[in-house]
């Protein structure tokens, strides 16, 4: 017999892909290609969370507010990837362990 | 009967005419910049006009209660206009020399400050949310400005990966809350909450993800790692100008979250805001003393004086509350003439932020001179200048709350503190000048600047009518 995931099963989801996530930046050391990826993770994994509360719960806030987060992560990924491109033309590298310029 | 948009009057200003000032400095040569300019100036005004026009002494909620206009938000609304166009002043012949003054700098300095306004009214996660990340958005393109800066451009990066995340760990915590509550709604939250329905094993798991958000936000140790390298890398302009009117929209943030929505687990994020209080002021403090670079230096100074403001804010009561703002409020005027004074040194080619640039400064010119002693003096506390009665105030209402011990691990932070400032300003007075180049600005930059050094001390020797203003913002606001 088949029975419909619970919230929890949700919510787990969502934290192995935030835990993902928070690996793929602070353990990568090197393409900065893959925090933006990571990043873009973490982001998904709030909009499980989001989505399943929301539907458990019947509240639409929720779901309206994941379409803000997709939004804005659009924005913020044009904006990381412009500075991506900028990075590459000035240092010749997107490596994470050479942004090491800047230290005190 | 007031109008509904009565309460984003100031904001719907602001973006109108941002999106005018993009159109027209299209088709603006650029000997007429100063076109531009000016009608960003004119709306800054227009804008610290209308808040201080349509401020009410009831909160006036909006838009379904995602905004509340209160007296609280009109009085950092106020002060962030205040800051961004004394921060614009301040920086036109900066930018200038180096190819900078654009357009697109008044437009995204526009479109920042309409973010930190959002934040400010915020009274729904939604709009805090959205808020902070127009606010971030913008300030990671202004770190990327100067294009062809290699340092700029790997602060810039480090500033937006460090910065997602922030904003993401936030949200994950505002995900939990929402998901313990049901709702998004700061008001409705802290009555759940008070009523003990919230399921509270969520709850603190959110609230930790939204404390530490919030810390990165902040700066404060151990979320720290971005400030020094966003600051030395960034063209001073954009230093300054993430340097000051952002921190009173992330005080207005850390109280709309832990002072409204999550009051009720005032325990809990009590203990975690005393960490992070005291690893700032010691970690900011101590780390400090080894800087060479002026702007590194502020940098770890912006951290200790995060800790301090959260001092205050971890006695969770109006007196606390309230030194806490005006703690802000003076680092933010005092913030805005340290890094005034370093680009009025600046002149092509030269950035002036070592700290053996400011080498017998007395003996280039006195006044200046006098005007950086103000601002180390208010920096480390000294009296009768303004960063005295700030620390007094935060220090006060620690004891206040109980918090002894905590209180005497920040006077001897300051005091460790007291060592790197006061040597800027033995730089200044006991070493001979070795650049002897005049000093050159516009006449609108030197009187304001001279004006805001001079603020820093009237307002320390009366600083009354500011506390009280900040006592009766909070009161009046719903703080108790």
């Amino acid at each position: 017999m088949i029975t419909a995931p619970a919230l929890a099963h949700y919510l787990v989801l969502g934290a192995i892909l935030f835990a993902i996530a928070m690996a793929g930046i602070f353990l990568n050391r090197k393409n900065v290609i893959i925090l933006l990826m990571a990043i873009e993770l973490m982001l998904l994994a709030v909009n499980m969370n989001f989505i399943a509360f929301s539907s458990f719960m019947d509240d639409m806030a929720g779901q309206v507010f994941v379409f803000f987060i997709l939004t804005v992560a659009a924005a913020e990924s044009a904006i990381g990837l412009a500075i991506l491109v900028l990075l590459f033309r000035n240092v010749g590298t997107i490596n994470v362990e050479d942004l090491d310029r800047l230290k005190g | 009967m007031t109008h509904a948009l009565l309460p984003v009057l100031p904001e719907a200003v602001l973006l109108a005419a941002a999106c005018t000032v993009l159109l027209l400095d299209l088709f603006l040569p650029p000997s007429r910049r100063h076109w531009s300019f000016w009608l960003t100036q004119a709306t800054l005004l227009a804008c610290a006009a209308i808040t201080v026009a349509t401020a009410e002494l009831q909160p006036l909620h909006a838009f379904g209660g995602l905004v509340v206009d209160d007296m609280l938000s009109d009085f950092l609304k106020l002060l962030s206009c205040v800051a961004v166009s004394t921060m614009l002043f301040y920086s036109r012949g900066y930018l200038a020399v180096r190819g900078l003054f654009r357009g697109e700098v008044l437009v995204l300095t526009m479109l920042a400050l309409l973010g930190m306004m959002v934040m400010i009214s915020a009274a729904s996660f939604l709009t805090l949310y959205l808020g902070l990340e127009l606010l971030a958005l913008c300030l990671y393109s202004m770190v990327a400005m100067h294009r062809t800066s290699n340092a700029a451009s790997e602060a810039a990066m480090k500033y937006f990966v460090l910065g997602a995340l922030a904003s993401g760990m936030l949200l994950y915590g505002m995900s939990m809350v929402y998901g313990a509550t049901g709702s998004l709604d700061i008001h409705r939250i802290a009555r759940v909450i008070h009523a003990g329905q919230g399921n509270g094993t969520v709850l603190l798991f959110g609230l930790v993800f939204v404390v530490s958000g919030i810390a990165f936000k902040l700066g404060a140790v151990p979320y720290h790692m971005w400030v020094p390298d966003v600051y030395h890398g960034a063209p001073t302009a954009v230093t300054l100008l993430i340097g000051t009117a952002p921190k009173l929209a992330a005080f207005a943030l850390t109280l709309r979250l832990l002072g409204v929505a999550l009051a009720g687990l005032e325990f809990d994020w009590q203990g975690m805001l005393i960490v992070l209080s005291l690893l700032s002021m010691v970690l900011g403090n101590v780390t400090a003393i080894a800087q060479t670079n002026i702007k590194r230096m502020l940098a770890y100074s912006t951290i200790a004086n995060m800790g301090f403001m959260l001092l205050g804010f971890l006695a969770a009561n109006l007196a606390g509350y309230s030194a806490a703002m005006f703690y802000v409020v003076a680092y933010v005027l005092t913030s805005l003439a340290s890094f005034g004074v370093v680009m009025l040194l600046a002149r092509e080619g030269f950035e002036a932020d070592r700290i053996e640039d400011f080498r017998g400064l007395n003996q280039r010119s006195p006044w200046w001179a006098f005007i950086m002693l103000l601002v180390m003096f208010s920096l480390a506390g000294v009296p009768p200048t303004l960063g005295f009665y700030a620390k007094f105030a935060v220090i006060e209402a620690a004891v206040g709350a109980g918090f002894i011990w905590l209180a005497v691990a920040a006077v001897l932070a300051s005091l460790v503190g007291a060592f790197y400032y006061l040597r800027v300003v033995k730089v200044m007075y006991f070493e001979d000048a070795v650049d002897t180049t005049p000093i050159v600005a516009r006449g609108d930059n030197r009187a304001l600047l001279s004006a805001n050094g001079l603020a820093l001390l009237l307002f320390g020797i009366l600083p009354q009518p500011l506390m009280g203003l900040c006592v009766v913002a909070l009161a009046q606001s719903g703080f108790l």
